[in-house]
């Protein structure tokens, strides 16, 4: 256990990372109601209940580095900064959506903050996210890759061939996987042969760390550590981050392969709900965490607003970009 | 002019356009030490270093993904494979990856890759080293696909493939390596989705690309004897696909056979006959005929090798049949 913040430097920052926190969990409750009335279509993964991975890990990170992500990728957009309007709008599958309509809920891309991508073929991003991290190798601009997968991509070969380039390449490379426990409805133990993923970096003789994912400040500062080693040249880390999805896989999953009392159990443990006793006892106000609430409540509605107002995209658009131009 | 082998002229074309561009590197099993399985880099990792001519291990799907994430970030990448059979377990990465990117990031993610090697049927390699994937890279929208045949297509064929922002599967033939071929001196390139008028005829036109070709240019010689003129197109790029050429030349002779070593079912020469009864029915005066690699795995006996693939006695037949 973390102890509490301390310095007012520490309470702000906290407060910062709360607020990208509260930002993922009502955007991500706001897309939970959009898709129930049909207005987004397709899969619809959502991040409730592991805020506090992508929030401290993406904080440990500077402005030139990269994101990878998955299929669950608005919680990372989020908190890399990407602009909630646009990604309401990419839901609703509409022009002003941050690729246009035409990625939806699993491909959020954004070039100008490094954020490479949401990916839809579990673990297929992973040798990808190696191939960027192994540009930065090749140009030396120091910058460091980082990579969310859940435990169902650590089965699969991209997985196993992109640790290895990376390892024998000594590539600026951080590898995360955020454990939640079930691939869609198979639960960890009757698809690892390890219970902690994070042990398989013996196999490429590179650094591990393990740690539980419900404090966001703690993340923050593990991912730290694995982030510089990184950009000092010393190579990949694999970390496991141990977190629960308070939903199902997707919003199709009504996720009865549970009990009730399991999710009772990891509720207790809600990363938002820590983050807030955390900053009440580091002496902030109740009255500032609930004006921050108001604030992010009006953020979302404005969102969801944009995005039902915008416009479909032009039919002319369907074959825009299938093939980039040659200069 | 000078005389080159194909390999040749691939490294060539490479070579040259890696002296330009620092961005550009090329990867694969055995491109470096051991300079190309096929030697198509041989003096390459002496002339650019381990930092531009890189070993792999034994992974498709790996090093496929490398390059697709290094192109994201603005290299230019040229992943070999050793053989185009091995591509299949990269397979999720060329399509699911470097495919869509581009769409799926509204532009913001062109990937300027070459994925190149050998292909085709070869010497007796038998089923799982000696196939045609040609169709199975051109259903996909997102990629080009090209396959030449003469040392001078494969040279200004992949300089436009390496100098082109989209991902491109430059496919070789394993066979025709070490054929020569005159090869203009000086830079050239040559455009993608142009076909090339091989032999000039009136009867009856043959469309085919790469080592196909072996077997056609032989068998319209043998047929011009026979009083049968036959016009030979080379598509060299099968996507884009030059359908002017082939409309033209079947308006010409108004009668059409494609001739490809890929197998029949779902054949990119399906794709070529319906284009031709489409657009130029009204002008065929026989239906348009294909011939292919037998339908099924490659045998290993010579005899039954030889005997699945197209041939020359098998057009000639073929074609007598069709002018008939």
């Amino acid at each position: 256990m973390m102890s509490q913040p301390k310095t007012k430097k520490e309470t702000q920052d906290l407060f910062e990372l709360y607020r990208q926190m509260l930002l993922i969990r009502r955007f991500e409750e706001a897309s939970a109601k959009a898709y129930s009335m049909g207005k987004i279509g397709g899969f619809c993964h959502l991040y409730i209940g592991q805020e506090a991975v992508g929030v401290g890990a993406i904080s440990a990170l500077e402005e030139k580095d990269y994101i990878v992500s998955t299929y669950r990728d608005h919680g990372h957009a989020l908190a890399r900064g990407l602009e909630p309007k646009s990604l309401m709008a990419e839901l609703f599958g509409k022009r002003t959506g941050i690729v246009a309509g035409n990625g939806g809920s699993m491909h959020f891309f954004d070039k100008k903050k490094n954020f490479m991508g949401g990916h839809g073929i579990v673990g297929g991003h992973i040798s990808l996210a190696a191939g960027i991290a192994y540009a930065s190798k090749y140009r030396e601009d120091q910058a460091v890759t980082l990579c969310f997968f859940g435990e169902g991509a650590a089965n699969i070969g991209s997985f196993h061939e992109g640790m290895n380039l990376a390892a024998i390449w000594k590539l600026p490379l951080v590898m995360i996987c955020e454990n939640n426990h079930y691939a869609m409805g198979t639960p960890e133990y009757r698809a690892l042969s390890v219970k902690d993923v994070s042990v398989r970096a013996a196999a490429y003789d590179i650094a591990r760390d393990h740690i539980e994912g419900d404090e966001v400040r703690k993340v923050r500062d593990h991912v730290k550590v694995a982030v510089e080693r990184a950009r000092r040249g010393e190579g990949p880390t694999l970390m496991e981050i141990s977190t629960y999805r308070f939903r199902g896989h997707s919003m199709s999953d009504p996720a009865k392969y549970r009990t009730k009392e399991e999710l009772d159990k990891y509720k207790q443990g809600d990363p938002l709900i820590k983050a807030e006793k955390d900053l009440i006892g580091s002496g902030w106000a109740q009255e500032e965490i609930s004006k921050l609430d108001e604030t992010i409540a009006k953020q979302i509605e404005e969102a969801v607003d944009f995005a039902e107002k915008s416009e479909e995209p032009p039919l002319g658009w369907l074959y825009k970009h299938v093939y980039a131009e040659n200069m | 002019m000078a005389v080159l082998t194909y390999r040749e002229a691939l490294n060539r074309a490479m070579t040259e356009e890696m002296e330009k561009d620092p961005n550009i590197f090329l990867m694969g099993e055995e491109v470096g030490h051991y300079e190309g399985a096929y030697k198509v880099s041989q003096g390459m990792l002496a002339k650019f270093g381990e930092k531009r001519v890189i070993d792999t291990p034994i992974s498709e799907n790996g090093f496929a993904g490398v390059g697709i994430g290094a192109a994201m970030v603005g290299l230019r990448p040229i992943i070999e494979f050793m053989t185009w059979n091995f591509s299949l377990v990269a397979i999720d990465q060329i399509i699911n990856s470097a495919a869509k990117m581009n769409y799926m990031s509204a532009g913001q993610f062109p990937i300027p890759i070459v994925f190149r090697g050998a292909g085709g049927a070869g010497g007796r390699l038998a089923a799982q080293h000696s196939q045609s994937f040609e169709s199975w890279y051109a259903h996909i929208p997102g990629l080009k696909v090209l396959a030449p045949y003469t040392p001078a297509d494969a040279y200004g064929l992949l300089k436009t493939s390496i100098r082109d922002n989209n991902p491109t599967i430059f496919i070789e033939s394993e066979v025709l390596y070490g054929s020569k071929g005159e090869v203009p001196e000086g830079e050239f390139s040559i455009p993608m989705g142009k076909a090339d008028i091989k032999r000039e005829g009136t009867q009856l036109t043959i469309v085919s690309w790469s080592r196909a070709l072996m077997y056609v240019l032989p068998a319209a010689e043998k047929l011009a004897k026979e009083g049968i003129s036959v016009e030979v197109l080379d598509l060299r790029s099968i996507r884009p696909l030059d359908e002017e050429a082939i409309l033209t030349s079947v308006r010409k002779t108004n009668r059409a056979l494609i001739v490809e070593e890929g197998w029949n079912v779902a054949g990119f020469g399906a794709q070529v006959a319906y284009l031709i009864q489409k657009d130029a029915f009204d002008y065929l005066d026989s239906p348009v005929e294909r011939i292919t690699q037998e339908d099924v795995p490659m045998p290993y006996a010579a005899n039954l090798e030889r005997s699945s693939l197209p041939s020359e006695e098998k057009i000639i037949q073929k074609v007598r049949s069709m002018i008939k």
